[in-house]
């Protein structure tokens, strides 16, 4: 934005030096800012040349062109003399939790939201505080007592049963976001729509949802997101290979990485990231305006 | 009965799901802890037994002591780091583009999957010849390849953690720091004020509340997480990154002791609970609750 002391005086000979002067601060703060930000660049990068090179350079620099790590999507691989099972039974099982996850979000998150942020109620505050109670609550605290009432039910090792709990840990987030948006629009529309004969449910559904189109896409990305990348609640109550999902199964590979060839591993963990990276690069602005509770991964 | 049965109505997915996940195991877990469950999954009441146990668990010890290195150190580094970045990337570079470019960089280690973030850490850190630090080392400085996992296991916790929390302090601080007014620092640098004194004694000043807002919440989460542990060392070497959160996990789902494990739990439930508390009193929350226009 804007600088008050912007333009340098045209002092003939020690302009470069007053500009120096100046700037200083700006030269120093990206230096620091980029060697900082460096090992993160750098590890990405590097993921990505060596899944597609031969060999490295003095085991650190990746070269030589291949496409052979990435093989794994097109047939069956051995891996220290075991072959490994196909990838697409576990992105399959992926895509189900996360889409399952998120449609679970939506559905659950819009009528909770909308009801909090425009209906009168018995009741409301004590709703909406419990709301920011349980975001704020750490939910993998419970782990051990899910894991009794999930076997309780009978969902223990089944991609539904996960599903519901990471719901439930993931709603009070999603009810919050969604809260804000409702929040915005405006009662006019509500009014006018009321006056035209609609009911409460309708509105809901024919006036408001549309309005907060953006809250939806946001919720759904964010869902999606976290249910693609899931690990500790999948690793803790999923027991049978034929409902892996690609973090565990990627898991499995690294398990044995002192045989595996490197190239190997880091394609599959390309093909695994590719998705959350893709979607990163659309919302990235509005993911960072977000407050996501920060090492809280569940 | 109207007034009350729709929004009851929409609230009760939502409140079934609370139910279910949060109230019904939080019931269990205090009565678990209370019992001697064990993988038979019977209910055995054993009084205070457990909570005995912990006071005389012979671990405990180095695991209240790792509790703290790991959450005081992840703490300090996500704190004074998300700070540099945030006042580097929005007070001292004022191109809002570069800015963004970093911050999104900065980004990356916490939207990506648990599992592939520690794959790098890993990878960089892994013994033997193959390991990236252990090659840049053996061309650098001639150093024989060490064993960094299991030599600097709980610094190299602090950094992965400490990497992927810098991102949430970094958030809070940059919308803190875009939100004083220009005036401010343009009356000081008509005082001349150098950069340096506007940073200590302008800026820093006001993160008063942003800095305790960010501490406790990463305290709160970082008792309690310990999902990245468990991929990058499991606890180990040894008891070397055992904490308190994940020794419960582990008692319960690897040694089967869901009532010790329970009981463990238990106490960080408490913990957090007070934790939650404490920031809902500091943090006036009750502004973000409006009222309904309808009705």
């Amino acid at each position: 934005m804007n600088m008050v002391v912007k333009k340098t005086p045209p002092v003939a000979r020690d302009s470069f030096l007053k500009t120096l002067q100046k700037k200083w601060h700006l030269l120093l703060a990206y230096l620091l800012l980029t060697i900082f930000s460096l090992p993160i660049g750098l590890m990405f990068l590097w993921l990505f040349l060596t899944s597609i090179s031969t060999h490295t350079i003095a085991g650190v620099i990746p070269a030589g062109f291949t496409l052979e790590h990435w093989s794994f999507l097109w047939g069956p691989v051995e891996v220290g003399g075991r072959v490994l099972p196909s990838i697409w039974q576990a992105t399959w099982n992926t895509i189900l939790f996360a889409g399952g996850l998120t449609i679970f979000e939506v559905i659950i998150s819009t009528m909770a939201g909308y009801t909090l942020s425009r209906m009168n109620f018995p009741g409301r505050k004590l709703m909406l505080r419990s709301v920011l109670i349980l975001h704020a609550f750490p939910g993998v605290l419970l782990l051990i007592a899910i894991f009794y009432v999930l076997n309780a039910l009978g969902l223990i090792d089944t991609l539904w049963g996960v599903m519901l709990v990471k719901v439930a840990l993931q709603i009070p987030l999603s009810i919050y976001i969604i809260k804000g948006f409702f929040d915005e629009v405006s009662w006019d529309i509500e009014w006018a729509a009321l006056v035209d004969g609609c009911n409460r449910l309708t509105v809901w559904y024919q006036v408001i949802l549309p309005q907060v189109k953006p809250g939806i896409a946001a919720i759904s990305i964010f869902s999606f997101i976290a249910g693609w990348s899931e690990f500790l609640l999948l690793f803790t109550f999923i027991f049978s290979e034929h409902n892996n999902t690609l973090a565990i199964y990627l898991l499995a590979i690294i398990g044995d990485f002192r045989v595996v060839n490197y190239g190997l591993l880091a394609a599959a963990a390309l093909f695994y990231i590719f998705p959350v990276l893709l979607f990163f690069l659309f919302t990235q602005k509005f993911l960072m305006k977000m407050n996501m509770g920060g090492g809280k991964q569940v | 009965m109207k007034r009350w049965f729709l929004p009851y109505l929409m609230l009760s997915p939502f409140l079934i799901l609370v139910v279910m996940f949060y109230v019904i195991p939080a019931f269990i877990t205090v009565m678990l802890a209370f019992t001697d469950m064990n993988y038979a999954m019977e209910w055995r009441f054993a009084g205070l037994v457990n909570f005995e146990k912990i006071f005389t668990d012979p671990f405990l010890p180095v695991i209240v002591w790792n509790t703290c290195k790991y959450v005081g150190g992840t703490l300090f580094f996500n704190v004074v780091f998300g700070f540099v970045l945030a006042l580097l990337s929005t007070y001292y570079i004022q191109h809002e583009k570069s800015g963004i470019f970093f911050r999104a960089l900065w980004m990356l280690p916490r939207i990506s999957p648990p599992v592939v973030y520690v794959l790098l850490f890993l990878w960089f850190f892994a013994p033997g010849q193959y390991g990236l630090l252990n090659a840049l080392s053996a061309i650098f400085l001639g150093v024989e390849p060490q064993n960094w996992l299991s030599e600097y296991a709980m610094l190299i916790v602090i950094l992965a953690n400490g990497f992927v929390g810098a991102s949430f302090g970094m958030i809070i601080f940059s919308s803190a720091i875009r939100a004083i007014p220009q005036d401010i620092f343009r009356a000081a640098k008509v005082d001349g004020a150098t950069e340096f004194a506007i940073t200590k004694e302008i800026i820093l000043p006001l993160m008063k509340w942003p800095v305790m807002f960010v501490s406790v919440w990463q305290l709160l989460s970082l008792l309690t997480s310990f999902e990245y542990i468990l991929l990058l060392t499991g606890g180990g070497p040894f008891l070397d990154t055992e904490v308190w959160s994940l020794y419960s996990y582990h008692r319960a789902f690897v040694g089967f002791e869901f009532g010790y494990g329970a009981a463990l739990a238990l106490v960080m439930v408490f913990t957090a609970f007070f934790l939650t508390a404490l920031m809902l009193k500091l943090f006036d929350f009750n502004r973000m609750i409006k009222s309904s226009r309808i009705d």
